[in-house]
């Protein structure tokens, strides 16, 4: 891979880190998302007109983590030029223009964006906090998301995870990081009856498996990302 | 089951979420070649096991995977409460004060 990556690297000097661009220039390199293998085109073809629950996998996205002090001024202001938005708090997610940034650590928070923009949006990042102290690391291959949506997507997810989601206690716009079957993924509410998940590539099979298992009840759609 | 207050995320979570990481408030010696058997030793392998208040480490591993100090009573179970890391307990035993 560090072949056809070369053309794209940017070495920063200031922070003496080598800025690799994961994706590679050659289009021939067949990228794959976590659920390449559940063949989710096909499924989607099948599915049933009044399902209570709509499942799709918003596949290939580019996953940053970005870490840093909430006390640190240079780091604050720079994530809220680059991105737009500032920093959410606890347990609080932002959103614009298709990127969405959620807090899962006090010191940490993860970034989506359109697949192919990470790269881009990593540089600006660096360039708007300069030299202060903080940390990207580009994850987009480790993880996947899908959102479940419907009007019995809270009932299901019920099941999936320990953590109170009603509205009440869990409002558009928290994510929480918490157990999700016998896996664990990143939970934040969409809307009053959307959800959205953040697993790992490694469980993506089971979530996935899991997810048909207990939407089944309710009956489900698979919408084709 | 506990229902366990993380103070970073500061709101309760499952205990499903926690893990338990032994006893609190043991500082590695600041000179380990210094160190005799014994005081290794002691740092290493020894702990307190102690009747009532224990103040113990904990790690919120499936949220946001940070480490914090419990103190728990050892007889009763209850969690008197949860804190920073770097911070100091309110309850603690009579001999720990003396």
């Amino acid at each position: 891979m560090s072949n056809t990556t070369t053309q794209t690297d940017a070495t920063d000097t200031s922070q003496n880190i080598v800025q690799m661009n994961q994706i590679p220039a050659d289009a021939s390199v067949r990228a794959e998302s976590p659920l390449y293998h559940a063949d989710l085109k096909t499924v989607a073809e099948q599915g049933t007109q009044d399902a209570g629950i709509v499942l799709q996998e918003l596949a290939l996205l580019d996953h940053l983590v970005l870490r840093g002090s909430v006390d640190n001024a240079a780091f604050t202001t720079g994530v809220e030029s680059a991105l737009g938005m500032v920093l959410p708090a606890n347990l609080q997610s932002a959103e614009h223009e298709g990127r969405v940034i959620r807090w899962i650590s006090p010191d940490e928070w993860l970034v989506t964006t359109a697949g192919g923009m990470g790269f881009e949006l990593e540089q600006q990042l660096r360039e708007a906090m300069g030299e202060t102290h903080f940390a990207i690391v580009n994850v987009s291959g480790g993880q996947t998301v899908i959102t479940v949506e419907g009007a019995d997507a809270e009932e299901m997810l019920k099941k999936c995870t320990p953590y109170d989601i009603h509205i009440s206690h869990m409002p558009v716009g928290k994510v929480v990081t918490s157990l999700f079957g016998k896996s664990q993924a990143v939970i934040r509410r969409t809307g009053e009856q959307g959800f959205e998940l953040v697993i790992r590539r490694s469980f993506a099979d089971y979530c996935w498996l899991w997810l048909q298992d207990a939407s089944g009840e309710f009956g489900f759609s698979v919408k084709e990302s | 089951m506990f229902y366990i207050y993380c103070p970073y995320c500061e709101e309760h979570r499952e205990e499903e979420e926690f893990h338990a990481a032994g006893e609190a408030h043991i500082p590695r010696p600041l000179d380990p070649d210094a160190c005799t058997d014994e005081e290794w030793g002691e740092y290493l392998f020894f702990r307190t096991n102690p009747r009532g208040l224990h103040h113990e480490l904990w790690v919120h591993g499936v949220g946001c995977r940070k480490y914090f100090n419990i103190t728990r009573d050892t007889q009763t179970y209850e969690i008197k409460e949860t804190y920073k890391i770097g911070t100091k307990p309110q309850f603690t035993r009579a001999e720990e004060n003396a």
